[in-house]
Protein backbone atom coordinates (compact mmCIF):
# COMPACT_ATOMS: atom_id res chain seq x y z
CA UNK A 1 0.00 0.00 0.00
CA UNK A 2 1.20 3.22 -0.93
CA UNK A 3 2.47 5.19 2.34
CA UNK A 4 0.46 7.84 2.18
CA UNK A 5 -2.65 5.84 1.97
CA UNK A 6 -1.41 3.92 4.94
CA UNK A 7 -0.99 7.27 6.52
CA UNK A 8 -4.23 8.39 5.63
CA UNK A 9 -6.00 5.24 7.51
CA UNK A 10 -4.34 6.15 10.63
CA UNK A 11 -5.56 9.65 9.98
CA UNK A 12 -8.75 8.74 9.68
CA UNK A 13 -8.14 5.96 12.42
CA UNK A 14 -7.30 8.80 14.92
CA UNK A 15 -10.49 10.98 13.12
CA UNK A 16 -12.59 8.18 14.20
CA UNK A 17 -11.74 8.09 17.54
CA UNK A 18 -12.23 11.73 18.34
CA UNK A 19 -9.24 13.71 17.23
CA UNK A 20 -10.08 16.62 15.74
CA UNK A 21 -6.87 17.83 14.74
CA UNK A 22 -6.14 14.76 12.56
CA UNK A 23 -9.64 15.61 10.89
CA UNK A 24 -8.77 18.67 10.23
CA UNK A 25 -5.20 17.47 8.70
CA UNK A 26 -7.02 14.97 6.58
CA UNK A 27 -9.29 17.88 5.30
CA UNK A 28 -6.46 19.83 4.29
CA UNK A 29 -5.27 17.35 2.15
CA UNK A 30 -8.11 17.74 0.14
CA UNK A 31 -9.77 21.07 0.65
CA UNK A 32 -8.46 22.66 -2.40
CA UNK A 33 -9.79 19.98 -4.73
CA UNK A 34 -13.02 20.04 -3.10
CA UNK A 35 -13.10 23.83 -3.48
CA UNK A 36 -12.39 23.51 -7.42
CA UNK A 37 -15.31 20.68 -7.63
CA UNK A 38 -17.68 22.72 -5.85
CA UNK A 39 -16.91 26.00 -8.20
CA UNK A 40 -17.17 23.86 -11.14
CA UNK A 41 -20.31 22.52 -10.40
CA UNK A 42 -21.98 25.69 -8.95
CA UNK A 43 -20.13 27.56 -11.41
CA UNK A 44 -20.02 30.38 -8.26
CA UNK A 45 -17.57 31.06 -5.58
CA UNK A 46 -19.93 32.01 -2.67
CA UNK A 47 -21.48 28.29 -3.50
CA UNK A 48 -18.39 26.83 -3.66
CA UNK A 49 -16.96 28.09 -0.26
CA UNK A 50 -20.74 26.40 0.78
CA UNK A 51 -20.37 22.83 -0.36
CA UNK A 52 -16.82 22.94 1.31
CA UNK A 53 -18.45 24.07 4.93
CA UNK A 54 -21.26 22.30 4.36
CA UNK A 55 -19.71 18.99 3.47
CA UNK A 56 -16.52 19.51 5.80
CA UNK A 57 -19.41 19.89 8.71
CA UNK A 58 -20.92 16.93 7.57
CA UNK A 59 -18.06 14.16 6.79
CA UNK A 60 -16.86 15.24 10.61
CA UNK A 61 -20.25 14.52 12.19
CA UNK A 62 -20.74 10.63 10.13
CA UNK A 63 -16.69 10.41 10.28
CA UNK A 64 -17.73 7.01 12.27
CA UNK A 65 -19.98 5.75 9.79
CA UNK A 66 -16.69 5.88 7.44
CA UNK A 67 -16.20 1.67 6.85
CA UNK A 68 -13.21 2.80 4.75
CA UNK A 69 -14.19 0.54 2.14
CA UNK A 70 -13.26 3.53 -0.29
CA UNK A 71 -10.98 5.83 0.05
CA UNK A 72 -11.78 9.15 2.26
CA UNK A 73 -11.35 11.50 -0.89
CA UNK A 74 -14.22 9.55 -2.35
CA UNK A 75 -16.24 9.39 0.39
CA UNK A 76 -15.66 13.11 0.60
CA UNK A 77 -16.38 13.93 -2.65
CA UNK A 78 -19.92 11.81 -2.45
CA UNK A 79 -20.91 14.14 0.44
CA UNK A 80 -19.91 17.40 -1.64
CA UNK A 81 -21.40 16.64 -4.59
CA UNK A 82 -24.62 15.68 -3.01
CA UNK A 83 -24.40 19.78 -1.10
CA UNK A 84 -23.54 20.74 -4.63
CA UNK A 85 -26.75 19.69 -6.70
CA UNK A 86 -28.66 20.76 -3.37
CA UNK A 87 -27.18 24.02 -4.60
CA UNK A 88 -27.97 23.45 -8.15
CA UNK A 89 -31.75 22.19 -7.65
CA UNK A 90 -32.12 25.22 -5.06
CA UNK A 91 -31.43 27.20 -8.14
CA UNK A 92 -33.27 25.50 -10.61
CA UNK A 93 -30.41 24.10 -12.62
CA UNK A 94 -30.62 20.93 -12.04
CA UNK A 95 -33.19 19.50 -14.43
CA UNK A 96 -34.54 17.34 -17.15
CA UNK A 97 -33.62 18.38 -20.51
CA UNK A 98 -34.34 17.49 -23.95
CA UNK A 99 -30.28 15.96 -23.86
CA UNK A 100 -31.69 13.80 -21.33
CA UNK A 101 -34.07 11.67 -23.88
CA UNK A 102 -31.93 9.30 -25.63
CA UNK A 103 -33.16 9.65 -29.23
CA UNK A 104 -32.33 6.32 -31.76
CA UNK A 105 -30.12 6.16 -34.16
CA UNK A 106 -28.41 10.21 -33.07
CA UNK A 107 -25.33 8.90 -30.71
CA UNK A 108 -24.45 12.14 -29.58
CA UNK A 109 -24.33 14.72 -32.61
CA UNK A 110 -22.10 17.10 -32.11
CA UNK A 111 -20.16 18.66 -35.36
CA UNK A 112 -17.09 19.80 -34.40
CA UNK A 113 -16.79 23.54 -34.84
CA UNK A 114 -12.93 23.71 -34.85
CA UNK A 115 -10.92 21.45 -36.31
CA UNK A 116 -7.11 23.11 -35.64
CA UNK A 117 -4.40 20.32 -34.33
CA UNK A 118 -3.05 21.93 -31.41
CA UNK A 119 0.55 23.99 -31.58
CA UNK A 120 3.04 23.76 -28.25
CA UNK A 121 1.71 21.73 -25.45
CA UNK A 122 -0.56 24.07 -23.48
CA UNK A 123 1.53 23.01 -19.95
CA UNK A 124 4.65 24.63 -21.41
CA UNK A 125 3.00 27.41 -23.25
CA UNK A 126 1.32 28.77 -20.49
CA UNK A 127 2.06 29.06 -16.67
CA UNK A 128 -0.02 26.63 -14.17
CA UNK A 129 -1.90 29.42 -13.00
CA UNK A 130 -3.36 30.82 -16.54
CA UNK A 131 -3.82 26.87 -17.29
CA UNK A 132 -6.40 27.21 -14.21
CA UNK A 133 -7.95 29.97 -15.47
CA UNK A 134 -8.45 28.94 -18.87
CA UNK A 135 -9.68 25.36 -18.08
CA UNK A 136 -11.91 26.71 -14.96
CA UNK A 137 -13.02 29.52 -17.82
CA UNK A 138 -14.22 26.99 -20.59
CA UNK A 139 -15.78 24.42 -18.06
CA UNK A 140 -18.46 27.04 -17.36
CA UNK A 141 -19.70 26.96 -20.85
CA UNK A 142 -21.40 23.59 -20.15
CA UNK A 143 -24.56 23.61 -18.80
CA UNK A 144 -24.80 22.86 -15.17
CA UNK A 145 -25.45 19.13 -15.69
CA UNK A 146 -22.97 18.40 -17.89
CA UNK A 147 -20.23 19.91 -16.36
CA UNK A 148 -20.89 17.98 -13.07
CA UNK A 149 -20.95 14.86 -15.40
CA UNK A 150 -17.68 16.21 -16.75
CA UNK A 151 -16.04 17.02 -13.07
CA UNK A 152 -16.61 13.50 -11.88
CA UNK A 153 -15.94 11.62 -14.81
CA UNK A 154 -12.63 12.96 -16.37
CA UNK A 155 -11.64 15.37 -13.77
CA UNK A 156 -12.45 13.44 -10.63
CA UNK A 157 -11.78 9.99 -13.06
CA UNK A 158 -14.91 8.47 -11.28
CA UNK A 159 -16.30 5.76 -13.63
CA UNK A 160 -19.19 6.39 -16.31
CA UNK A 161 -21.06 3.97 -13.43
CA UNK A 162 -20.46 5.11 -10.35
CA UNK A 163 -20.79 8.97 -11.76
CA UNK A 164 -24.10 7.72 -12.49
CA UNK A 165 -25.01 6.00 -9.60
CA UNK A 166 -23.53 9.61 -7.61
CA UNK A 167 -26.13 11.50 -10.03
CA UNK A 168 -28.86 9.66 -9.88
CA UNK A 169 -28.83 9.33 -13.88
CA UNK A 170 -29.07 6.57 -15.98
CA UNK A 171 -25.43 5.44 -17.88
CA UNK A 172 -26.73 6.41 -21.41
CA UNK A 173 -27.66 10.09 -20.50
CA UNK A 174 -24.26 10.26 -18.30
CA UNK A 175 -22.67 9.00 -21.60
CA UNK A 176 -23.99 11.10 -24.37
CA UNK A 177 -23.57 14.68 -22.03
CA UNK A 178 -20.33 13.42 -21.50
CA UNK A 179 -19.61 12.94 -25.12
CA UNK A 180 -20.98 15.99 -25.77
CA UNK A 181 -19.41 17.94 -22.92
CA UNK A 182 -15.51 16.77 -23.68
CA UNK A 183 -16.06 17.55 -27.57
CA UNK A 184 -17.39 21.42 -26.80
CA UNK A 185 -14.27 21.31 -23.98
CA UNK A 186 -12.33 20.75 -27.32
CA UNK A 187 -13.50 23.13 -29.03
CA UNK A 188 -13.30 25.70 -26.37
CA UNK A 189 -9.85 24.58 -25.87
CA UNK A 190 -8.51 24.69 -29.73
CA UNK A 191 -9.56 28.58 -29.46
CA UNK A 192 -6.81 29.15 -26.87
CA UNK A 193 -4.51 26.45 -27.99
CA UNK A 194 -4.92 25.86 -31.95
CA UNK A 195 -1.91 26.46 -33.80
CA UNK A 196 -3.87 29.65 -35.08
CA UNK A 197 -5.77 29.96 -31.63
CA UNK A 198 -8.22 33.74 -32.00
CA UNK A 199 -8.28 33.34 -28.15
CA UNK A 200 -5.77 35.68 -26.12
CA UNK A 201 -4.13 33.65 -23.38
CA UNK A 202 -4.74 35.67 -20.27
CA UNK A 203 -1.35 37.25 -20.10
CA UNK A 204 0.10 36.64 -23.13
CA UNK A 205 3.18 34.43 -23.18
CA UNK A 206 2.67 34.30 -27.20
CA UNK B 1 -18.26 -3.31 -45.06
CA UNK B 2 -18.41 0.07 -45.90
CA UNK B 3 -16.28 2.54 -44.67
CA UNK B 4 -16.41 4.72 -41.59
CA UNK B 5 -17.44 8.03 -42.07
CA UNK B 6 -16.30 11.34 -40.09
CA UNK B 7 -19.64 11.67 -38.63
CA UNK B 8 -19.50 7.86 -37.16
CA UNK B 9 -16.22 8.30 -36.14
CA UNK B 10 -17.06 11.48 -34.05
CA UNK B 11 -20.09 9.36 -32.72
CA UNK B 12 -17.66 6.96 -31.28
CA UNK B 13 -14.90 8.97 -29.97
CA UNK B 14 -16.02 9.00 -25.98
CA UNK B 15 -16.64 5.39 -26.38
CA UNK B 16 -13.19 5.04 -28.45
CA UNK B 17 -10.69 7.46 -26.19
CA UNK B 18 -12.13 5.64 -22.93
CA UNK B 19 -11.33 1.99 -24.70
CA UNK B 20 -15.09 1.20 -24.64
CA UNK B 21 -15.41 0.35 -28.52
CA UNK B 22 -15.79 -3.05 -29.58
CA UNK B 23 -12.24 -4.18 -31.22
CA UNK B 24 -13.40 -4.39 -34.37
CA UNK B 25 -14.80 -1.13 -34.76
CA UNK B 26 -11.42 0.60 -33.28
CA UNK B 27 -10.00 -1.39 -36.15
CA UNK B 28 -12.27 0.77 -38.88
CA UNK B 29 -12.02 3.69 -36.60
CA UNK B 30 -8.08 3.51 -36.72
CA UNK B 31 -8.19 2.68 -40.54
CA UNK B 32 -10.73 5.93 -41.09
CA UNK B 33 -8.19 7.71 -39.02
CA UNK B 34 -4.71 6.76 -41.64
CA UNK B 35 -6.15 8.67 -44.12
CA UNK B 36 -8.63 11.04 -42.77
CA UNK B 37 -6.76 14.50 -41.24
CA UNK B 38 -9.43 16.37 -39.49
CA UNK B 39 -10.56 13.66 -37.54
CA UNK B 40 -6.79 12.28 -36.41
CA UNK B 41 -6.78 15.81 -35.37
CA UNK B 42 -10.55 15.89 -33.32
CA UNK B 43 -9.43 12.39 -31.54
CA UNK B 44 -6.05 13.75 -30.49
CA UNK B 45 -7.77 17.43 -29.08
CA UNK B 46 -10.38 15.64 -27.78
CA UNK B 47 -7.88 13.38 -25.87
CA UNK B 48 -5.67 15.90 -25.15
CA UNK B 49 -8.33 17.73 -23.57
CA UNK B 50 -9.35 14.94 -21.11
CA UNK B 51 -5.51 15.01 -20.03
CA UNK B 52 -5.35 18.56 -19.35
CA UNK B 53 -8.46 18.80 -16.95
CA UNK B 54 -6.95 15.57 -15.38
CA UNK B 55 -3.53 16.68 -15.23
CA UNK B 56 -3.96 20.21 -13.77
CA UNK B 57 -3.93 20.55 -9.99
CA UNK B 58 -6.23 22.62 -8.97
CA UNK B 59 -5.67 26.12 -7.61
CA UNK B 60 -4.47 27.09 -4.10
CA UNK B 61 -7.63 27.47 -1.73
CA UNK B 62 -8.28 31.20 -1.84
CA UNK B 63 -6.72 32.80 1.76
CA UNK B 64 -10.08 34.39 2.93
CA UNK B 65 -11.56 30.69 1.87
CA UNK B 66 -9.27 29.22 4.06
CA UNK B 67 -9.81 31.16 7.14
CA UNK B 68 -13.20 30.67 7.11
CA UNK B 69 -12.81 27.28 6.87
CA UNK B 70 -10.15 27.24 9.78
CA UNK B 71 -12.16 29.63 11.76
CA UNK B 72 -15.83 27.45 11.31
CA UNK B 73 -13.30 24.24 12.63
CA UNK B 74 -12.10 26.40 16.04
CA UNK B 75 -15.70 27.24 16.73
CA UNK B 76 -17.30 24.13 16.70
CA UNK B 77 -14.57 22.48 18.49
CA UNK B 78 -14.25 25.09 21.09
CA UNK B 79 -17.95 24.77 22.10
Amino acid sequence: MPSHLDNEQSMVAAAQAGDSDAFVALLNQYSRRIYRLGLSITGNRQDAEDVLQEASLKAYSAIADFRGDSRFYTWLVSIAVNEALGKLRKRALWKESSLDQPRENDEGSYIPLEIESWGEDPEKACLTHELQQILAEVIQKLDPKSRTIFTLRDVEKFSIEETAKLLGLTIPVVKTRLFRARLKLRDELTRYFGKDARNAMPTSRR
Amino acid sequence: MPAMRCRQVVDKISEYLDGELDPELVQELERHLEHCEDCRIVVDTTHKTVEIFYRTEPAALPEDVRERLNQMFTERFHK
